[in-house]
């Protein structure tokens, strides 16, 4: 299949899922179940993940701004400006395209391959909405929040270190990461747009390539390596698009 | 009553479904017979709608299915109950869950209603007891049967069987065939089943279509189907030393 048939395909699937539901009321129990499954269940390595690395670039951070001419409060400022323009946003959405991408293409694909949305068909129900589309919407709901989380991890691993080993003061780090906050608001706008962005890209790819896996078992491990590396490339791509209009 | 009408179907230019003509009767048990790759699989999802027919039309009691819009159909697809190969559960449900879903999402009843639902299909299949229970957790037996619950939820018309007895130890085999047997003649139903099963054929065939090469060979009961001369089907039919030997005997 050419890369156009696979973009035709994709916006059929899209017109599919986003139809009226059959019923309401069990696509809303679909949506609190997937926010569990997509947002609650991803917490544990999203705060490993911030913390551990908001503790890393603190150290680093901290040593390169150790010139006596540069004020202290700059570490807390470039770790909160770090983790909220890029590190929470884009490499958790990344990390996020591995996790939750793989579970989605995986779920699906094997739907697929045991004949249960063939069941789903058969009795009428529109698949591709029933399935997908609290999977999507779950994921641009719980993204934001849990960059949200990954920010505050991030930032709390750079006090955290900065407590532990005297690198700063941690009331100075904390003024850092206050400074100039109320003038620069609109990066609160950013880093919460990209990740609803992000979701639905991941929630959307691997669940078309779940949705169209043929064969058995293998075809959908393949599945769920190609919506993983498709999501991440796309996810990098919009991240430079999204810079650039908001930037500009 | 379904009826076909001159279908065929090509993938990627190379025709698997030849101009097949045939009825399904109401009240009968009607197979659909043939070896691997003759098209069997195909002409189903045809019929079903998973796939559309190149040419022709599939009337269920002269409704044509094959030129209805999406929303028409669905009416259609209420009525239609299937059983897949592998039965096809949702394994994230229970088997309570799994019988209950055609009903809660196509129909208004209260929860008590549903239950009481589930729990009459779940008897009529002889499984007591297993409602909170997961897919995985139960035998291969016990899916076909919790499938064929589900597949009778809603009531249906029509009901299709993706070779039922695959994976099937030959008594649990004859339990499913008595069953499909059963409930069509118990709820009048069209019931159509795919299988490579002799005994299955022998068994339950009211009405058999024998499918070579994508066209229509033979059509007849499970009593002509003995006595028939045709060579394709005698291939068919007696191609284990078992059938063999019996034939043979009775010949005698």
């Amino acid at each position: 299949m050419n890369f156009i048939s696979h973009i035709g395909r994709y916006v059929l699937m899209m017109y599919a899922t986003f139809s009226w539901p059959d019923k309401l009321s069990i696509i809303w129990k679909r949506f609190v179940t997937e926010c569990v499954n997509i947002g609650i269940s991803s917490l544990s390595i999203v705060l490993i993940i911030s913390t551990f690395i908001g503790v890393a670039v603190t150290t680093q951070v901290g040593e390169l701004l150790s010139a006596e001419w540069i004020p202290d409060y700059t570490l807390g400022y470039t770790i909160r400006q770090m983790s909220m323009l890029e590190f929470s946003p884009t490499i958790i959405s990344l990390i996020l395209a591995g996790k939750v991408g793989s579970n989605i293409a995986g779920e699906i694909g094997t739907m697929r391959v045991t004949e249960q949305i063939d069941a789903l068909d058969i009795m009428g129900v529109n698949s591709q909405n029933y399935l997908i589309f609290p999977k999507i919407m779950a994921s641009m709901f719980t993204f934001p929040l849990l960059v949200i989380y990954s920010m505050i991890a991030s930032i709390y691993g750079g006090a955290f270190i900065c407590e532990i080993t005297g690198l700063r003061d941690v009331d100075t780090y904390v003024m850092g990461t206050r400074y100039y906050f109320d003038e620069e608001a609109f990066t609160v706008y950013y880093a919460l747009l990209k990740p609803v962005i992000f979701g639905f890209i991941i929630a959307s790819i691997s669940a078309y390539y779940g949705y169209y896996t043929k064969g058995g078992a293998l075809d959908v491990g393949k599945s769920g390596t190609k919506s993983v590396v498709t999501s991440s490339i796309l996810i990098l791509l919009f991240d430079v698009i999204i810079s650039q209009i908001m930037f500009k | 009553m379904i009826e076909l009408k001159n279908i065929s179907k090509s993938f990627n230019g190379v025709q698997i479904l030849h101009d097949i003509n045939f009825k399904f009767e109401t009240g009968k048990v009607n197979l659909i017979i043939g070896q691997s790759g003759s098209g069997k699989s195909v002409l189903t999802k045809c019929i079903v709608g998973l796939h559309e027919p190149d040419v022709g039309s599939v009337l269920y009691d002269e409704r044509d299915f094959t030129s209805m819009k999406r929303r028409k159909r669905k009416s259609i697809r209420k009525e239609i109950g299937m059983l897949f190969q592998h039965s096809a559960l949702f394994d994230s449900m229970t088997v309570e869950e799994n019988v209950a879903y055609p009903l809660t999402m196509f129909t208004n009843m209260e929860e008590e209603e549903i239950r009481e639902r589930v729990n009459f299909c779940l008897n009529r299949v002889e499984l007591e007891n297993k409602n909170h229970l997961f897919p995985s957790e139960i035998s291969g037996g016990m899916q076909k049967r919790v499938a064929i619950a589900r597949a009778i939820a809603m009531k249906p018309r029509y009901l299709f069987c993706d070779e039922p007895n695959s994976g099937l130890d030959p008594k649990t085999s004859i339990v499913i065939d008595n069953l499909i047997k059963d409930i069509t003649y118990e709820y009048e139903m069209t019931t159509v089943v795919i299988t490579h099963d002799m005994n299955s054929v022998i068994e339950i065939g009211d009405n058999i279509m024998f499918i070579y090469e994508g066209k229509k060979w033979w059509e007849g009961d499970n009593k002509a189907i003995i006595k028939t001369d045709n060579p394709e089907i005698n291939d068919f039919v007696y191609a284990s030393s078992f059938m063999k030997t019996l034939k043979d005997k009775l010949s005698n």
